[in-house]
């Protein structure tokens, strides 16, 4: 379940980052209220971007990242923050 | 009076940023991390402008209008795909996962976050190396940048030396005292101002030539083709290349990085997330706007000028058209003291205490940062003085040569398999093929219209899949760190 709702948010970025330029309105210069059409297009599907993400803030914020969803508030995270030593990033 | 004016309001600017600074520096913890980092506190706010005032600024202001004047306006596209959705994804796929980690293990750099997952001190130093080889150019750039525009503004009475000079200056103060919290202050404020000043200045320019409907129709009757979305400029290729270089780019770039360290919360990257894509349109619109709409306007551009300053000049009046300029000076000072700080937190972090001098004190290690500005700073201004070109081509590659960094990076967070032979001969074949295509003849730029910064982020993901499935992990890589038990407060 929560795999095919991944591959479903997967798909939703691919398609906002594919028609973020308007490839259908190619060489088109139509203009709106004194601005071109594809300007349009782009003011529009920022806004879009914008409720797209805040849909997936509020419901799927945490997928393919936290190990459990982060919905569940069983158990607490216990101090698992290494010493300064721990993180150095060298051989033992 | 249009100079004093002008120096009036850059003097300004810089005591009131100063004075934040000093706030900033009352509230700090003596630490290397508080330095860096605000100790991880920042709010929604802070965070967003931040990032956006360090990212965007000079380009928005000068850059991005001259491009737009003179091959259309089809760069906000551009720009909307890199910053608005591309950068967006990845302040969740990698922020999102970089600030877990980073709260978890202390993690101030990326250097370190990866050193520490593949138990290797030399991927953290090469990590730190390969940026340093890109920023420290970039910084070099801005200080060129901010030195030039003094020496304009002021009609050659600041020499470029002594401009640059003191702006180096300022900025290492700055940094030094403030750290990260008062540069993400001052970046705050800034944001706002440039915001504001944009759509004003836009506004302004339109009520005096009659509305957008009259500004469009002199661009159409001076260059009609800029109208129609593409161009011999704007191919596809070029378009994608640009916008997936840079948007990759960009999250490599370490005070951009950096600043996945510093939310203070989930709360606060979930809504800087949602906010960015209308940030990027309502400051990039009008901007980029302006500059394609100068070109029916008669405005006269000098060979070479800026497009934005000409514009002002022609259709408001000297004090506001003086505040934008300034802002845009102070914006460009906001990238590069950003850039100083995390330029220095690699070098004392991933060089200098792995390499150099192993036990260090908190408080020893606060102090060297702070050395640390002063010697990054210093050193690319000296340099600067010598004008070498090298330099100048690393600097305008930056972006590309950071993008080059990110497939590798985005590979390890994703996947145990990735192993240190991996992920090491990613990052070094990668690097390896973007410096050839720009310094060495027989490696071409450009592949089809697609850009060598685009290929050689191809060749980085299937060398460090490919070294990956045919290696071993050392014994002391910690392969399940990046997976298990990852999850918010």
């Amino acid at each position: 379940m929560r795999r095919r709702e991944l591959w479903g948010w997967i798909t939703v970025a691919v398609v906002l980052s594919a028609l973020a330029i308007p490839w259908f309105l190619w060489g088109d210069d139509t203009l709106i209220a004194g601005v071109p059409l594809w300007l349009w297009w782009h003011v529009g599907w920022m806004g879009l971007a914008s409720i797209v993400f805040w849909l997936f803030a509020q419901r799927a914020w945490g997928i393919g990242i936290e190990a459990t969803p982060s919905s569940s508030e069983s158990e607490p995270k216990g101090q698992r923050r290494s010493s300064n030593s721990a993180a150095w990033g060298d051989e033992p | 009076m249009t100079l004093t004016i002008q120096l009036g309001i850059i003097v300004g600017y810089l005591t009131l940023a100063l004075g934040i600074g000093l706030v900033a520096y009352r509230m700090t913890d003596r630490t290397a991390e508080d330095f860096y980092l605000a100790s991880r506190t920042f709010g929604t706010v802070v965070l967003l402008f931040t990032t956006f005032a360090t990212l965007l600024s000079a380009f928005t202001f000068f850059a991005g209008p001259n491009v737009a004047y003179h091959e259309g306006p089809e760069w906000v596209l551009v720009m909307g795909l890199m910053d608005g959705i591309i950068f967006a994804i990845l302040w969740y796929v990698i922020g999102y996962k970089q600030w877990l980690l980073g709260k978890q293990y202390d993690y101030v750099t990326l250097g370190e976050m990866l050193g520490d997952r593949f138990a290797s001190r030399w991927l953290r130093g090469l990590v730190a190396v390969v940026s340093l080889v890109w920023l420290f150019p970039y910084v070099m750039l801005q200080q060129v940048g901010a030195g030039t525009a003094l020496e304009a503004l002021t009609d050659g009475a600041v020499p470029y030396a002594v401009g640059a000079g003191l702006i180096t200056a300022f900025m290492i103060l700055y940094v030094v005292v403030a750290g990260m919290r008062g540069i993400a202050w001052t970046d705050t404020l800034q944001g706002a101002f440039m915001l504001v000043t944009t759509w004003v200045a836009m506004l302004w320019v339109l009520a005096v030539v009659g509305g957008p409907g009259a500004a469009t129709a002199a661009l159409e009757a001076e260059a009609a083709h800029h109208l129609a979305l593409g161009s011999d400029h704007y191919t596809i290729q070029w378009m994608l290349s640009t916008a997936i270089v840079i948007g990759f780019g960009v999250a490599m770039f370490p005070q951009v990085n950096q600043r996945f360290f510093a939310a203070g919360s989930k709360t606060v990257l979930k809504r800087s997330f949602a906010l960015w894509p209308l940030l990027c349109v309502l400051l990039f619109v009008p901007s980029f706007m302006l500059g394609a709409w100068a070109r029916g306007l008669d405005v006269a551009v000098p060979e070479g000028g800026n497009v934005l300053p000409a514009v002002l000049a022609e259709f408001t009046p000297v004090w506001f058209a003086a505040l934008v300029i300034a802002g845009a000076m102070a914006a460009m000072m906001s990238s590069s003291d950003s850039m100083l700080l995390s330029g220095s937190s690699y070098f004392t972090r991933d060089l200098y205490r792995p390499f150099v001098e192993r036990d260090v004190s908190e408080r020893r290690e606060d102090l060297l940062a702070r050395v640390g500005v002063v010697v990054f700073a210093s050193a690319a201004f000296a340099v600067s003085l010598l004008n070498p070109a090298t330099l100048f081509e690393l600097g305008d590659a930056a972006f590309s040569g950071f993008a080059q960094l990110a497939l590798p990076v985005m590979i390890a967070l994703y996947w145990r398999g990735t192993t240190r032979a991996g992920i090491t001969a990613g990052i070094l074949s990668s690097q390896l093929f973007y410096l050839s295509s720009l310094f060495v003849a027989a490696v071409p730029a450009a592949y089809g219209g697609w850009t060598a910064g685009l290929v050689g982020m191809g060749v980085g993901l299937v060398v460090t899949v490919v070294v990956s499935l045919v290696t071993t992990p050392a014994a002391a890589e910690r392969r399940s760190i990046y997976f298990d038990g990852l999850g918010a407060d």
